[in-house]
């Protein structure tokens, strides 16, 4: 316990030194002299890259301890019985909580249909899951503020309750392939119940190895293009094709998105340098919620359980709702 | 003979996990008997909604997840 508090005091330190830190940096290396590009393309990663670092670091180790009290096992609990539009909501802010990767998607989706839950109120779980990950949140947040990082959340949350809403009025069970609805297994569980602080915090760790020592690299990546963009690419170059004016660009924003695939941590300042460089919210929004939230792969293992055409179905529906969020803030801002 | 089972359909991490029970019995001497079922109906019938999961004669240990190295030898000494 000890060790996690100094980590944790030492972590509050850093982090609300770092403009500091980077401006003395910034004078010895003699940078601040320098009225270039590529000084203020330095600057920027200097201060950018361990800030972001920094709170990857402390959030996905919290959401590990957190996700320890959501097993899929307890949201399943939890969804059962749920009438559709309460289910959906319940599905979708579960979704944020409860451990999830995408190569899990089918026997989770399995697991639920199994115990009787909606198919709509699982297609809710399945679309908040991916879309809602804390890196994608905490790099929202550190990159462009708290008001982006909730918009993006409330959204995300908007458009898997609604997709799963519509998808069950619609009464797609036929799409379903016949076997899942055989399956009978034993829901024995693993005895995993009986965990406690340590272990919990152990998950923390395990967490933050886990993710971060997959990210970091895409981070510094990243914000290096930022940077570069930062520093050398014209404000407008990107107002043209991604700006407001461009009708056409949320829905080809999406369009491009699907059958890309990144995480998060991957398109998000690939999504800063859009937006820097004249893109609208909307529009850098749309893209990235098709990027992370619909995927090729998670299409193809998800082909497994459903039929061609309700994997259409359940891709044109959140397309769709992505697309009308993308116009909205593009209305808004 | 300790009957081990690996849960997964192909994940990276089934693919460790299968790796490490390997490790764990060579490294041991446990007389093992390690398979990896990938069908999806046989997994699900195992009841676990996270893959890897991992049985150990009959009985669900973990899913989702991996053991650390010395929680897997005390479940295959155990058994």
């Amino acid at each position: 316990m000890w060790f996690v508090t100094g980590l944790i005091v030492i972590w509050f330190l850093i982090y609300f030194n770092l403009e500091r830190l980077a401006v003395v940096i910034y004078n010895i290396t003699g940078l601040s002299s320098v009225k270039d590009g590529y000084a203020r393309s330095i600057e920027f990663f200097i201060y950018e890259v361990p800030k972001v670092l920094l709170l990857l670091t402390i959030i996905v180790f919290v959401m590990g301890i957190i996700r320890t009290y959501f097993s899929p096992e307890k949201t399943r609990a939890l969804l059962e019985k749920k009438s559709l539009f309460l289910g959906n909501i319940l599905a979708s802010v579960l979704g944020i909580f409860t451990p999830f990767c995408s190569c899990s998607a089918v026997p989770l989706f399995i697991g639920f249909v199994e115990a009787g839950i909606p198919l709509g109120v699982t297609l809710s779980f399945l679309i908040a899951a991916p879309m809602i990950n804390e890196v994608a949140v905490i790099l929202l947040f550190g990159l462009f503020g708290w008001k982006t990082a909730v918009i993006y959340v409330s959204t995300g949350l908007v458009i898997a309750i609604i997709s799963g809403y519509i998808i069950g009025k619609l009464r797609l069970e036929r799409y379903v392939e016949p076997w899942v609805y055989e399956i009978k297994s034993n829901r024995k569980g693993t005895g995993e119940d009986k965990i406690n602080l340590q272990d919990r915090i152990d998950s923390g760790y395990t967490a933050v190895k886990d993710i971060v020592g997959k990210v970091w690299i895409y981070i510094i990546i990243g914000v290096g293009v930022g940077s570069f963009a930062h520093g050398y690419v014209p404000e407008d170059f990107m107002a043209g094709i991604m700006g407001k004016s461009n009708w056409w660009a949320v829905p080809l924003s999406v369009l491009i998105g699907i059958p890309l695939y990144s995480n998060a941590a991957g398109i998000i300042p690939i999504v800063q340098v859009l937006l820097e460089k004249g893109a609208s919210l909307g529009t850098a929004l749309a893209f990235m919620m098709a990027v992370i939230g619909l995927s090729l792969p998670e299409a193809i293992i998800l082909k497994k359980v459903l039929k061609l055409p309700m994997i259409f179905i359940f891709f044109g529906i959140v397309g769709v709702g992505i697309i009308l969020t993308g116009y909205i803030f593009n209305l808004i801002y | 003979m300790v009957e081990v089972r690996v849960l997964g359909s192909g994940c990276a991490r089934c693919k460790e996990l299968e790796k490490m029970c390997y490790n764990v019995a060579a490294e041991n001497n446990i007389d093992a008997d390690i398979q990896k079922i990938s069908d999806l109906k046989e997994i699900m019938s195992y009841g676990i909604m996270q893959t890897p999961g991992l049985v150990i004669n009959g009985e669900m240990k973990i899913s989702g997840k991996l053991p650390s190295a010395t929680t897997l030898l005390n479940w295959m000494q155990e058994a």
